[in-house]
């Protein structure tokens, strides 16, 4: 029982994290109608800002939010403006253009970032990288603690970010009907740079958090990404409460998978339910609760 | 009149290839420019006709490659009859892929196909006790020599391309294309949209497979990270589509000639063209050039596929009137 | 029995009835005319008959066969065609292309699809952009199209909608020939039209609705002088 509950614990934390990825997934993929095939590999730079700040500046993890964040933002704003928006006017048989470009992207940090850095596997040690309290006798790693509460933190800023200002209620009108927001005089290009740019931002954030409970590689963009659209089609797609139930789910499902089943399972725990969700539940969570 | 000798005189060429050429890197290059012929235009059948844009074509390759693996590591079973297992067994994988997928549309299918693609992926790498995980199957090649696998892809490039020609002059062509431009116009002219997705996925995870097969024979190793790789098969086979021309029939031929001669350019430095250089000069900072290249071969396909889709959108074969356009009037500028 | 009738046809979109009860029958070889303002769920009615909308309750049934549980390509099969008031051409193939892939509807090889497609393709007159692409079309060419399309899949029932919107007077006369002629060649029409005199000129009986329900039904004089019709329809364009 113990066992149990130790597992559901590190897998709700996690979720959280996932939950982050999701949204700025979500945020993306309402905006523009495409799937961003380079979150993981952006997530993974932001990680690499982190890792460097810490190890030649010796910023704290946390402390680096405030750089990772804003620059990811920025690289996701000219990613947006100077590669996708740009294909938008591209006479093209295949619209999923933008989706390859995406792939394009990511392939491209990977390696920029590999030769760089080299594939080694690098981590960041801080005094509380494997500090834990207890609760009864579950065990909380205080790093995934105060991870959950920023992931929380920026998901609550965020609602309000979208239901309160106008900015917000610009994103969420582009993404509900955009012929509509540009009758309406918003002016839809802008927001996509924007929204990009938030997407990619709040990716970061989730990444910084991970890094000092993380390995930080190269190749880690990969399965991330995978992970981001698994949450995203899991919530239901451009849904952003969705996005934070896709979120606890996976996390969950891969900590009780790579209990019971074993580690090797971790990654098709989340596959499996993502076919399954296509199959079952096309629409995702979304359709059951109508949010 | 003329433009129809083309791909006769192209075909000539290719059959007598391996009778002058006889080193084995080019003939080894040409092979795989023929088995990228045949996977591009299996690509091109479902995504550029169909519209129905696959990134998980490495499913049905792997599956054809470990098919025909498989048969001869646990049956000792010729590697070769595998390779008629392979397109079936990539039919097989089609089937539920295309059941599940078609659901969706658009960006959406195209994500599908990539994570089916990748749960075959850690599938096989799981099941270790059948495919031997990431050890992955090793056979012994029935040929030394390279030019019977020349002429088996050859045989099996002409095939496939002739088989999409065919299929795009008659009925089911007309349908596939009609999906694409407007799937509910398409059902309203009696098109059963569904049926002639999944007949258009058959035909690419068929030759798709065969290609895998042919892989497994020719190259005599697969691992599940080769043959089901998102980038070295799904996205490349993406690139030869792309590149060439989407929905035109020799587009595929052009992309993957294209496409497997940069890959090789970037692998190689240049076709150890800099290496070359760098020894005659023996100057460090050549060599050192030389070096980065190679090393960054995955980087320079990556900025290739960026480029491509900013400037090609439709290909060398389908953007050839705007090419046109840009060279004549670079040429006199009146 | 009706040779095509709807029966209490009912289509919720989430709590929205965008179609809330509406029956009639249309005779074999009639031009029949539905109309109501914008939003009343003319299309909607259409979408149920061609299959893309399952009703959420009520029937649709052609020759005594019910079809509103058939899928939209086995309903073109039976000899219901239809065109989209948002026009759907396919776009980058030609004309005749379009027209050859509803010809397959029919037949099986080439030579007999192009046949068939040539005859749709005169009889409909767009023989002189034949080779044009279809996106290139100005919308009455795309407009007619979408006739000249579901005249290639042989249809005993056509169901046009808003074919003569955005059309100039004479490509209006020439829209008007064109159905007059479809239908004294043997095919049932049902219509949705806006355009008044063009509703009342080509139809044998009107069935009017509003906010998803029937509100009059008879000839063209008797709906244009229902009171319930002039309030809710007439009433928005012409008061
Ligand atoms: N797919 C759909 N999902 C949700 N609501 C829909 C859908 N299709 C139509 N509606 C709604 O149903 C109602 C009826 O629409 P419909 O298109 O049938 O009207 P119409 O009579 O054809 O109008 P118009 O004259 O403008 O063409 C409208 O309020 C419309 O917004
Ligand atoms: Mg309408």
């Amino acid at each position: 029982m113990d066992v149990f509950l130790q597992i559901l614990v590190a897998g709700f934390l996690k979720g959280g994290l996932y939950a982050l990825i999701g949204i700025g997934m979500t945020l993306i993929m309402g905006v523009m109608g495409i799937i961003n095939l380079a979150h993981g590999q952006l997530m993974m730079v932001a990680m690499y800002v982190t890792f460097v700040l810490h190890s030649f500046f010796g910023v704290d993890p946390y402390l680096s939010l405030f750089v990772a964040m804003p620059a990811l933002f920025l690289l996701g704003v000219v990613i947006q403006k100077y590669l996708l928006n740009p294909l938008i006017k591209a006479e093209t048989i295949l619209p999923e253009n933008q989706v390859l470009m995406t792939v394009g992207i990511g392939m491209v940090l990977t390696e920029v970032i590999r030769f760089i850095f080299k594939s080694d596997y690098k981590s960041v040690t801080t005094s509380y990288t494997g500090a834990t309290f207890f609760l009864g006798s579950i065990s909380f790693s205080w790093a995934l603690v105060v991870a959950f509460g920023i992931a929380v933190a920026f998901t609550v800023a965020m609602f309000f970010f979208l239901i309160k200002t106008d900015l917000g209620r610009s994103i969420r009108a582009t993404a509900q009907d955009k012929d509509a927001a540009i009758l309406m005089g918003v002016n839809t290009r802008r927001i996509t740079v924007i929204t990009f740019g938030l997407g990619t931002a709040l990716v970061a954030c989730a990444g910084t958090l991970l890094v000092p409970v993380y390995y930080v590689f190269p190749d880690l963009g990969g399965p991330f990404t995978a992970k981001a659209f698994i949450i995203t089609i899991l919530g239901g797609l451009g849904s952003t409460v969705g996005a934070i139930f896709g979120g606890v789910t996976l996390g969950l499902a891969e900590s009780l998978g790579a209990t019971y089943l074993g580690m090797e399972y971790e990654d098709i725990v989340g596959l499996t339910i993502f076919v399954l969700v296509l199959l079952f539940l096309p629409g995702g969570f979304k359709r059951l609760t109508k949010v | 009149m003329k433009k129809r000798l083309y791909p006769l005189i192209l075909l000539a060429v290719l059959a007598g290839f391996p009778l002058v050429v006889e080193d084995n890197y080019y003939q080894h290059l040409m092979i795989l420019f023929l088995m990228w012929v045949v996977i591009g235009s299996a690509w091109n059948m479902i995504a550029g006709y169909t519209g129905q844009v696959s990134f998980g074509d490495a499913a049905f390759f792997g599956s054809g490659a470990y098919a025909a693996g498989l048969l001869a590591h646990h049956l000792h079973v010729s590697a070769w009859w595998g390779m008629a297992i392979g397109g079936l067994a990539a039919l097989a994988v089609g089937f539920p892929f295309g059941w599940i997928c078609f659901r969706l549309r658009g960006a959406y299918f195209a994500l599908a196909t990539l994570a089916l693609n990748e749960v075959l992926r850690h599938g096989t790498t799981i099941a270790e006790s059948f495919t031997r995980g990431m050890l992955g199957i090793m056979i012994m090649p029935t040929f030394v020599s390279k030019v019977p696998y020349y002429y088996i892809a050859l045989g099996m490039a002409v095939v496939s391309v002739l088989s999409v020609r065919l299929l795009i002059r008659s009925k089911p062509g007309y349908y596939f294309v009609s999906i694409r431009e407007d799937q509910d116009a398409a059902e309203s002219l009696g098109i059963d949209t569904h049926f002639y997705k999944m007949l258009s996925l058959a035909f690419a995870a068929f030759w798709t497979g065969m290609a895998g097969s042919l892989y497994m024979n020719y190259m005599g190793f697969i691992d599940p990270h080769v043959v089901f790789s998102l980038h070295d098969i799904s996205i490349m086979a993406i690139l030869v589509g792309i590149v060439g021309g989407v929905g035109t029939v020799y587009g595929p031929t052009v992309g993957a000639f294209i496409m497997v001669a940069v890959q090789e350019m970037f692998r190689s430095g240049f076709f150890g063209l800099f290496k070359f250089l760098a020894e005659t000069t023996g100057s460090e900072s050549v060599r050192a050039l030389a070096d980065v290249l190679t090393k960054g071969h995955v980087l320079g396909f990556g900025l290739l596929v960026v480029l491509v889709i900013l400037v090609l959108p439709n290909g060398i074969v389908g953007d050839w009137d705007k090419i046109k356009k840009k060279v004549f009037r670079i040429h006199s500028p009146a | 029995m009706a040779y095509f009738k709807v029966e209490s046809l009912v289509k919720y979109f989430g709590g929205l009835a965008a179609v809330n009860g509406v029956s009639f029958e249309v005779a074999k070889g009639e031009i029949f005319g539905l109309i109501g303002p914008n939003g009343s769920g003319k299309t909607t009615t259409f979408n149920m008959i061609s299959g893309y909308h399952r009703p959420t309750s009520g029937r649709v049934i052609f020759k005594g066969r019910e079809i509103h549980h058939l899928k939209t390509y086995k309903i073109c099969k039976l000899g219901i065609g239809r065109t989209f008031q948002v026009v759907k051409p396919l776009g980058r193939m030609s004309v005749l292309d379009n027209v050859i892939a509803a010809a397959f509807s029919r037949v099986n090889t080439m030579a007999e699809a192009r046949e068939l497609a040539q005859k749709s393709i005169e009889f409909c007159g767009l023989s002189h952009v034949r080779d044009v692409l279809a996106k290139s079309l100005p919308i009455a060419g795309r407009k007619r199209l979408e006739i000249t399309r579901a005249m290639a899949t042989q249809p005993e029932l056509l169901l046009l909608d808003e074919t003569a919107a955005g059309l100039n007077p004479t490509e209006l006369i020439e829209a008007i020939d064109l159905i007059k002629k479809i239908r004294d060649n043997g095919t049932t029409i049902v219509i949705i039209e806006h355009i008044m005199h063009v509703i009342m000129t080509i139809s044998d009986r009107i069935h009017a609705i509003n906010f998803g329900q029937t509100i009059a039904e008879g000839t063209p004089v008797e709906v244009a002088r229902n009171q319930a019709v002039i309030e809710a329809y007439l009433g928005t364009d012409y008061a």
